[in-house]
């Protein structure tokens, strides 16, 4: 019987020799600390990266240049050369009147784009006032029930000059018309504005679980955002998918690739389904990634994220717009990463988590600030976290070439791995008949949870350091930090500014609109125009919501 | 005789939907032997306290990220003392400054875990404070 021996290639070859001649005798001895490296995900890390590891790997096809497909390298041929990402914080708090105050604030001092955050009730569609609001108007960010709300909470800031995020979901379609409503007050071309809607409705129901009706309704409220801005609002983007939160709960590096570029999919398939042409809507569907601890790889997941879209839209979809082969996405740094004992050391976990972001590419940053474990940002920790993107942009040079890590063994080869792991997902999900099924019948939320617990027992045991939590502890640790409170009367200031809105209205006006409203949902059509209807009668989030709920029902969670 | 399982019903009040402590917290009691109860999201006080005792439980684990505890762990914890279940411990879990903790152990709260700790230590916590049941 004959053996068939592989021959090695000339660059494993030269590996054999270096193990062989120089590695082994050093590892005799001194062993190496621990018997296997690992990435923050879990996931195995190789002593050294040589040729031999990217051999599979084609430089026309798979790594190419910047601006090119598959834009690995990134989108843009200069890189930051020529434009620097949108340094965009995350900022929401109590009143809408604080919130515009401290977004002016954020802009004055070299903030060059906003973000939302909304508070429990607006996620979920509730007014100040609802049972459900008690104790949480304000609290995770800003409370807005009505047009007059959004009014004051963008009074003084030109909405056709900057771009806006608006994290919400469930309600999305609601805050966009809002959004649009308050733009066409203050005199903005719907056709000139730009910004971002997260309205990434899949990821709630996987991570974030800040829904309202049930998966198939909810996507079709999706769908009719994306048509309504292709045709009225091209330079909005409706979808921000977002990997952040699926990672928050606890996903590995890999699930959150999976996962998003999945989500992403399915989007495009419903829009497809509902009539929509690929080259048209594609292009203003952005993504939205983590940055965590864990260096090379994160670098590596936005590298592998740009490359799969790319090929799966010009494969799945015959898509031949370069526009639609660009995935363009937004960074925020691992809350999740951030610890409450000697929080100033988050300082330093952010601006390596945000360098990550830079480095594979983001289109626009936020950098966490210090005390986020503790409370909402006071005006100074989110200064510091402003400063920290300046700092990165302006003092390290890595800004100076694009792509700088490109070529790296490890890097290259990692990436690589990463798109192979995401690929075997797609096929998983693809089998369950797509992202919708999959997440009906809890197959990410599983993945997730898994992941979760693994990473837990991982810390608990030490193998995964947190540095001040599992080592290098200090006595009374959480050391004296100002942080910024929300009081309750937030809630009773925003109840008396919706009591007045309602009296000023004309209710005849918001029956009516709240009736189309549903008549539109009930008969499958586009629900955006009754919905601009109702909001410029100054009928409330929570009755707009109400309209919906009677419509489509609510979702209740399976036990996964 | 055979001792009684440890029994805790895993609470998440409020509209928060970060579950990830609260299934990490229930999962690894669950592995320390105890018999688990998990809510699901979106309670009300009164929907928790009529479950902990329906469930007959030892201790309430409730997991809150949104700045919320104030106004509803008092409310739990009075709640069940209306129920007559005033040896069901009440643990917190979550964000909470560390301010707010003598306050919430002052109207009820057997203990506040704040973000870092390991679920050994709530095992642990747990089977030294349970009243043992004849």
């Amino acid at each position: 019987m004959s053996e068939v021996k592989e021959i090695a290639s000339p660059e494993q070859a030269a590996v054999e020799r270096w193990e062989d001649e120089t590695l082994a005798p050093v590892l005799q001895k001194r062993p190496e600390r621990k018997k296997r490296f690992e990435t923050v995900s879990l996931d195995a890390v190789e002593r050294l990266y040589t040729p031999a590891d990217v051999l599979d790997i084609n430089f026309d096809e798979d790594t190419s240049f910047p601006g090119e497909f598959p834009y690995t390298r990134g989108i843009h041929p200069t890189g930051y050369r020529g434009k620097l990402w949108t340094m965009r914080q995350f900022a929401g708090f109590g009143t809408p009147e604080e919130t515009n105050a401290r977004f002016k604030y954020l802009m004055a001092e070299g903030q060059t784009g906003l973000s939302v955050a909304y508070d429990l009730p607006t996620l979920m569609g509730y007014d100040a006032d609802a049972m459900l609001s008690e104790g949480e108007v304000g609290k995770c960010g800003v409370a807005v029930s009505s047009l007059a709300d959004m009014e004051t909470l963008f009074d003084g800031i030109p909405l056709e000059a900057v771009t806006v995020s608006q994290t919400i979901n469930a309600p999305a379609s609601v805050l966009l018309a809002m959004y649009l409503v308050v733009a066409e007050k203050q005199g903005a071309d719907w056709r000139k504005i730009s910004g971002t809607l997260q309205n990434d409705i899949l990821k709630e129901y996987i991570a974030q679980k800040e829904w309202i009706y049930p998966i198939r309704p909810a996507m079709k409220l999706v769908i009719d955002t994306f048509e309504f801005c292709t045709r009225h609002v091209p330079k909005y983007n409706p979808i921000s998918v977002s990997g952040y939160h699926i990672r928050e709960a606890g996903s590995t590096a890999m699930q959150e690739l999976a996962f998003t570029l999945r989500d992403g999919i399915e989007y495009v398939q419903w829009g497809v389904d509902a009539g929509l042409d690929v080259d048209e809507f594609v292009p203003r569907i952005s993504f939205f990634f983590n940055a965590h601890n864990d260096f090379f790889e994160e670098i590596a997941k936005y590298r592998a994220a740009r490359r799969i879209w790319s090929r799966t839209m010009r494969e799945r979809f015959n898509a031949k717009d370069p526009r639609t082969l660009q995935l363009r996405f937004h960074t925020q740094t691992a809350g999740v990463s951030l610890t409450v004992q000697q929080p100033l050391n988050n300082i330093v976990r952010v601006a390596i988590q945000a360098l990550a972001g830079v480095l594979g590419g983001t289109q626009s940053l936020h950098t966490d600030a210090y005390d986020e474990a503790l409370a909402l940002p006071t005006d100074r920790a989110a200064l510091i976290a402003l400063r920290t993107q300046q700092i990165i942009a302006e003092e390290t040079g890595v800004v100076n070439t694009v792509d700088p890590l490109g070529g790296s063994y490890f890097l290259e080869s990692l990436t690589k791995k990463l798109e192979d792991g995401a690929l075997d997902y797609f096929a998983k999900i693809d089998a369950m008949g797509g992202m919708v099924s999959a997440v009906e019948k809890g197959f990410p939320q599983r993945e997730i949870q898994e992941s979760a617990y693994q990473y837990q027992k991982a810390v608990e045991r030490g193998e995964q350091t947190i540095v001040g939590v599992n080592k290098y502890q200090m006595g009374d640790e959480q050391s004296k930090i100002d942080i910024l409170v929300i009081d309750e009367s937030v809630r009773a200031h925003q109840i008396a500014r919706l009591d007045e809105a309602r009296a000023r209205r004309d209710n005849g006006a918001v029956a009516n609109a709240l009736e189309k409203l549903k008549l539109a949902a009930q008969a499958g059509d586009n629900t955006m125009p009754a919905t601009i209807e109702a909001v410029r009668a100054y009928a409330t989030l929570g009755e707009i919501c109400d309209a919906l709920r009677d419509v489509y029902g609510l979702y209740e969670e399976p036990a996964f | 005789m055979t001792d009684r399982k440890i029994r805790v019903l895993v609470a998440k009040p409020g509209l928060d939907g970060h579950d990830r402590g609260a299934k990490v917290i229930a999962r690894a009691l669950r592995d320390a032997g105890m018999e688990v109860i998990y809510t699901g999201l979106r309670q009300t006080p009164e929907m928790i306290a009529a479950a902990a005792l329906q469930e007959d439980v030892d201790a309430v684990g409730v997991s809150i990220l949104s700045g919320a505890h104030n106004t509803l762990c008092p409310r739990i914890v009075q709640l069940l003392q209306e129920r007559g279940m005033d040896d069901c411990l009440v643990l917190v879990g979550g964000i909470v400054p560390k301010e707010d903790v003598p306050r919430l152990k002052e109207m009820g709260v057997a203990e506040v875990f704040l973000p870092g700790t390991s679920t050994e230590d709530i095992v642990t916590f747990l089977r030294n404070n349970v009243r043992p049941r004849a």
